[in-house]
């Protein structure tokens, strides 16, 4: 792994360092992750107190800041998107931050953008089209996206097309019916289906968290993912009840750490929905750097499914830099 | 600004300190020495023999205090006494205005007070803003309900009076507010001496005491080392000592104030288990062991020392624990980023590295957490030690800093052994999904407070408290407020006539009037595990009745005899466990068997005390009455459930001690027999009883009753003697968890001596007359002592 020397030279992209191989999943391996025990109320108090036992302040907050941003899938995700939505984002994607902000920083060269963006299978191709000559991948949601709940053949075919129109990355929505009822072998197989129709795109499993309700459900399903060969496993679509939170990102770090443990197999991490202020930002980054340490604070094994959120981060950089509060009609619209 | 760029690279935190220039201006302010606050008001250093105050992180003076003398104790407690007065008889509603105001006034300056705490004593800045202020400020709060409260739920009780406290460096604001609110709730006053190493936040609490207008007295402040604390302790019109710090200075004042009346509680150190069982969240308990000895340095008496993992699953606990270790952060309390902060004192340090070097010797392995110390302060690399058994000292001692042993078990069986396996009973943490094993864990465990999937959870509205020579009374909650309270009945007793002790002979007695020969002989032994048993030493003496005649012979118990029945005891344990009615019903049959022979022990009454038969039908109906009335409180005198945090319930349950010593009077010899062995009993311990010495054989006739009830053996044992020598034998005894003691001034004096040993719970008349015949010889107080309160912590949510 390459993810200690990270390069922020310019030309070289944030998101494409992806020395450690791909994750290539194992069998389906029950006695990994059935009798395992989590305990809600100890999850949360370690997610409580690991945000109150760090912080980071000043150039570093900054430094911290940036980093988030070029760990984010900056994500439209609405009935209403169309291609000028969809290439007005991807223009925010190229230049998160206002050039004079970041000149302020010192990052004036370094080619600072989002991690994706990340949008529905039929947005693919005008986001393709918005992003061609940089590097920064388009991520596509597939799979019935959010409920999953249209017929297997589909929702291979709905992968198939997204890597088609040129998704680099695939955001799978698993079938929520196969963890309520413990069938993981169900669940197992169609993920592995699901990893091969992605073919070189990589593939991001969301969990949907929220509809499995209990954190043993999210370790099951976190591990079943990961033995079918997910790249990342994500927590949520952003349309469930309850999306992203600490103690469930917690969780599936913890599996996450498991996995790699038992298989030897290194898996990236993407917490997505109701993350919008840089605070948020901030947390998420403490709880991969204490958990998982440095190579997980990188875009290639984490993202941050969020859309709101860069726009906080900019109006936090833009004080950092001119100890004046900002004000988000002078950064340029997502 | 390249830095940026560098950052982005390495990710590292950075500095995040904490400000501290509004303490750095107070202390500047007052570098020339903070004195005493005595009766509202700061006394004058001027001339006076100061101690300097260190930070524990750089070594840097923050100040001095006065030293206090015998003079200025003097004075504190006059101030206080004075104050007593009108404080004591304010109506709650006031009282509890106050202690509001203060709660309130703390939340005000919260971020000065956590700043100054993390000065003084070294601990993160992330602690004393999360923890210690907030939880002092919960303190406050709750207590002002209970000032509101105490006349209407405290009927029949009334405040101590003054009390002398003495607090520990390791929580010291947090300390010194588990000692006065409830005392000040209760409408008592107080003269506090802080620990000379962390004296600045009491200070900085007398100028809120000021600024709340609390009546001049009601708080007073006095700064000294030990021996300052011992002239308070000692002070003679100190009613009530509470100390909180190391078991060794708890035997000290337990021995120095012993026989002075004071009412006293003790919160001692503590080599508190952490049992891991292998179906546990495995890493919910790695970051509990991160709460349980990494917090505040592992200075902390409750802290889970004693990690106990199921052998499956040690390997890769120990595993997981070295790899947390890794992102420990060690160093600068005041910056916000930093998991552990500095030891108290160099002093401290020197002694958890010394404890820690004599592990290593003795095979142990230290896995220590890979940080780099600061150059300056009193700092200690977290740690932990494998390779290590029961035996080792690390194992044993206290070791007060953050270095946990471990040790593996097997079995449930064993875990609790293990867990058992210390004179400490302070706390317990047991970590396992599955609830019948760890409320089976929680209830066989030995210790005051015990957590459930959690640890070091704290909250005024809980007791918390020990078990053995972890101390006795408990801090927080209702049962917390019971040791600022007396109940009325035992304020104004009088004192008793002094009898003669009576010296007991083993010779014949050729000159005694005997009673008409000619009926079979009746020979009195002592009852032991149900048995009938001979006196060790194999001698008896004449029991004198009415007009000096000989109404039968008792042996003279000795020591031997004691140890027989407390061994018999131990093994009555089962009697604990049995279910409340199981209790009630042998209880009732006691009742039962013992009116079947009326007609016996009122005679016995009459020719033994020269009673009249209308007084001796008196003490047997009432006697018969107590039965029955510890009989229908066996399933009644329960535990509570404690609101403290949200999704957990906190069991207070009331648990026997276990083994308690009782030694009766002479007056009313069956009725006060009764009146203090059916409470003991019907909570649940065993006794071994020491009946009065002059008419034993109101005692040794029960046997009959006792084997025909249905009472199993080693539940209730007699020994029959002299009774002091009885009493100091079960003060002194290990293996007895509390004593009961109702004789002369003397006796209670040396009765609360001898139990320093292992620091059992005491309860002694100090010569005073009981009115057995009463009603307040009867009641709950008297199921209050025989149980200690056990909380326990059950967090819940799937």
């Amino acid at each position: 792994m390459n993810t200690q020397d990270l390069s922020v030279a310019k030309g070289t992209h944030l998101a494409v360092q992806k020395a450690h191989a791909r994750n290539t999943g194992t069998e389906l391996k029950p006695e990994w992750f059935e009798d395992i025990a989590v305990n809600r109320s100890a999850t949360e108090r370690r997610a409580a107190t690991l945000t109150t036992r760090r912080t980071v302040k000043k150039e570093y907050q900054a430094a911290w800041l940036v980093k988030a941003i070029t760990c984010i899938d900056l994500t439209t995700l609405a009935g209403d998107d169309t291609a000028g939505r969809v290439q007005r984002l991807c223009a925010k994607a190229k230049r998160p931050v206002r050039i004079d902000i970041l000149e302020a920083l010192g990052l004036g060269d370094a080619n600072i953008t989002t991690g994706a963006v990340c949008v529905y299978p039929t947005m693919v191709g005008h986001a393709v089209k918005a992003l061609r000559g940089t590097n920064i991948p388009v991520a596509s949601v597939a799979t019935g996206f959010p409920a999953g709940l249209t017929p297997l053949p589909q929702r291979l075919a709905e992968i198939k097309y997204a890597v088609g129109e040129g998704a680099k990355e695939i955001d799978i929505v698993i079938n929520r019916e196969q963890v309520l009822t413990q069938n993981w072998e169900a669940l197992y197989d169609e993920i592995v289906q699901m990893r091969e129709a992605s073919g070189e795109a990589h593939l991001k499993a969301i969990l949907a968290t929220g509809d499995l309700n209990t954190l043993r459900n999210v370790y099951r399903a976190s591990m079943v993912a990961m033995q079918a060969g997910a790249d990342f496993i994500k927590t949520s679509t952003g349309k469930e009840d309850v999306n992203a939170t600490l103690p469930v990102s917690l969780i599936m770090l913890r599996a996450l750490r498991d996995f790699g443990e038992y298989s030897g197999q290194i898996v990236g991490f993407k917490p997505a929905g109701g993350m919008k202020t840089a605070k948020d930002a901030m947390n998420w980054l403490i709880l991969m750097k204490e958990e998982l340490g440095l190579p997980w604070l990188q875009p290639d094994l984490f993202r941050l499914g969020a859309s709101s959120m860069l726009g906080d981060i900019e109006r936090q950089l833009e004080h950092y830099v001119t100890g004046r509060y900002a004000a988000s009609s002078r950064h340029a619209l997502a | 600004m390249g830095q940026i760029k560098d950052i982005l690279r390495t990710m590292e935190y950075g500095p995040a300190p904490e400000s501290n220039t509004d303490v750095q201006a107070w202390l500047d302010a007052n570098n020339q020495g903070f004195g005493h606050f005595i009766n509202g008001k700061f006394t004058s250093i001027e001339g006076r023999d100061l101690i300097a105050v260190m930070n524990p992180a750089n070594g840097s003076p923050l100040g001095k205090v006065v030293h206090g003398t015998t003079a200025d104790v003097d004075a504190a407690v006059k101030a206080a006494r004075a104050a007593f007065g009108k404080w004591s008889v304010l109506p709650g509603h006031e009282r509890a205005k106050y202690l509001y105001a203060i709660a309130r006034h703390i939340q005000k300056r919260e971020r000065f007070f956590s700043v100054l705490e993390t000065m003084d004593n070294g601990k993160p800045i992330r602690e004393t803003r999360d923890i210690d202020i907030p939880l002092v400020a919960r303190h406050f709060y709750h207590h002002a309900g209970w000032a509101e409260m105490v006349e209407t739920e405290f009927e029949g009780y009334s405040p101590v009076g003054v009390c002398g406290q003495v607090i520990p460096w390791n929580f010291p604001l947090l300390m010194l507010a588990w000692k006065v609110a409830p005392a000040l709730a209760a409408g008592n006053t107080v003269v506090l001496k802080p620990a000379e190493l962390t004296p600045l936040t009491a200070i900085a609490f007398a100028e809120i005491c000021h600024e709340v207008g609390l009546p001049a007295g009601v708080v007073n402040i006095v700064h000294g080392d030990g021996t300052t604390g011992a002239a308070i302790c000692g002070h003679k019109d100190v009613d009530k000592v509470a100390f909180t710090g190391s078991t060794e200075v708890g035997r000290i004042i337990r021995e120095q104030i012993a026989g002075s009346e004071k009412k006293l509680s003790l919160e001692l150190g503590g080599k508190s288990p952490f049992i891991v069982f292998e179906d546990a969240d495995i890493d919910g308990a790695i970051e509990g062991v991160v709460d349980a000895i990494w917090f505040n340095q592992g200075e902390v008496c409750c802290a889970g020392s004693r990690i106990l993992v199921q052998e499956g699953v040690a390997e890769r606990f120990y595993n997981k624990l070295r790899k947390r270790m890794e992102t420990l952060r060690v160093g600068d309390p005041l910056d916000k980023t930093m998991d552990i902060g500095a030891l108290v004192s160099p002093g401290q340090l020197k002694r958890v590295t010394s404890l820690v070097e004599k592990g290593k010797t003795e095979g142990g392995t230290l896995w220590q957490a890979p940080v780099k110390l600061p150059d300056k302060g009193n700092f200690f690399a977290p740690a932990f030690f494998t390779d290590v058994d029961p035996a080792s000292t690390v194992c044993e001692v206290e070791i007060f800093g953050p270095v946990a042993t471990t040790t593996t078990f097997r079995t449930p069986d064993e875990a609790i052994a293990l867990a058992n396996n210390t004179k400490y009973g302070l706390a317990a943490s047991i970590w396992s999904e599955n609830i019948n094993l760890a409320l089976d864990m929680a209830a066989r465990v030995k210790a005051g407070v015990v957590w459930i999937n959690s640890t070091n959870l704290l909250d005024a509205g809980a007791g918390f408290g020990g078990y053995r020579e972890s101390g006795f009374g408990r801090e927080g909650g209702r049962e917390g407020l019971y040791e600022y309270l007396t109940a009325d009945w035992e304020k104004r007793l009088p004192l008793a006539k002094a009898e003669q002790p009576l010296k007991l002979s083993a010779a014949p007695d050729g000159d005694a009037k005997v009673a008409q020969g000619g009926s079979i002989d009746r020979t009195a032994k002592n009852y032991v595990g149900g048995k009938q048993a001979r006196p060790d030493g194999g001698y008896s003496y004449s029991v004198l009745g009415k007009g000096g005649q000989i109404v039968g012979h008792a042996g003279i118990g000795n020591r031997k005899d004691i140890r027989n029945a407390v061994e018999a005891a131990t093994k009555a344990g089962g009697w604990g466990s049995a279910t409340a009615h199981n209790r009630a019903q042998v209880l009732y049959y006691l009742g039962e068997n013992l009116d079947a022979r009326r007609a016996e022990f009122e005679a016995l009454l009459v020719e033994s005390t020269g009673v009249s038969s209308k007084a001796a039908a008196e003490e047997f109906d009432t006697a018969l009455r107590r039965i029955f009335y510890y009989a229908a409180q066996a399933d009644k005198y329960d535990g509570a459930v404690h609101a403290t945090k949200s999704r957990h319930v906190t069991l207070a349950m009331n648990e026997p001690f276990g083994i308690v010593g009782i030694v009766c009077p002479d007056e009313n010899p069956l009725l006060s027999f009764v009146s203090l062995v059916l409470p003991a009993i019907s909570m649940g311990n065993r006794v071994v009883v020491v009946p009065s010495a002059r008419h034993p054989l109101l005692a040794t006739n029960l046997y009959q009753v006792l084997d025909t009830s249905d009472v199993p053996g080693g539940v209730i044992n007699i020994i029959t003697g002299e009774s002091d020598v009885l009493a100091k034998t079960l003060a002194e005894h290990d293996e007895v968890d509390a004593i009961w003691y109702i004789g002369s001034k003397e006796g209670s004096a040396m009765v609360e001596r001898a139990s320093c040993g292992n620091l059992k719970t005491t309860w002694v008349s100090n010569g005073r007359q009981r009115d057995w015949l009463g009603g307040k010889a009867q009641g709950k107080e008297y199921l209050r002592r025989a149980v200690q309160v056990k909380n326990i912590w059950v967090p819940y949510g799937e």
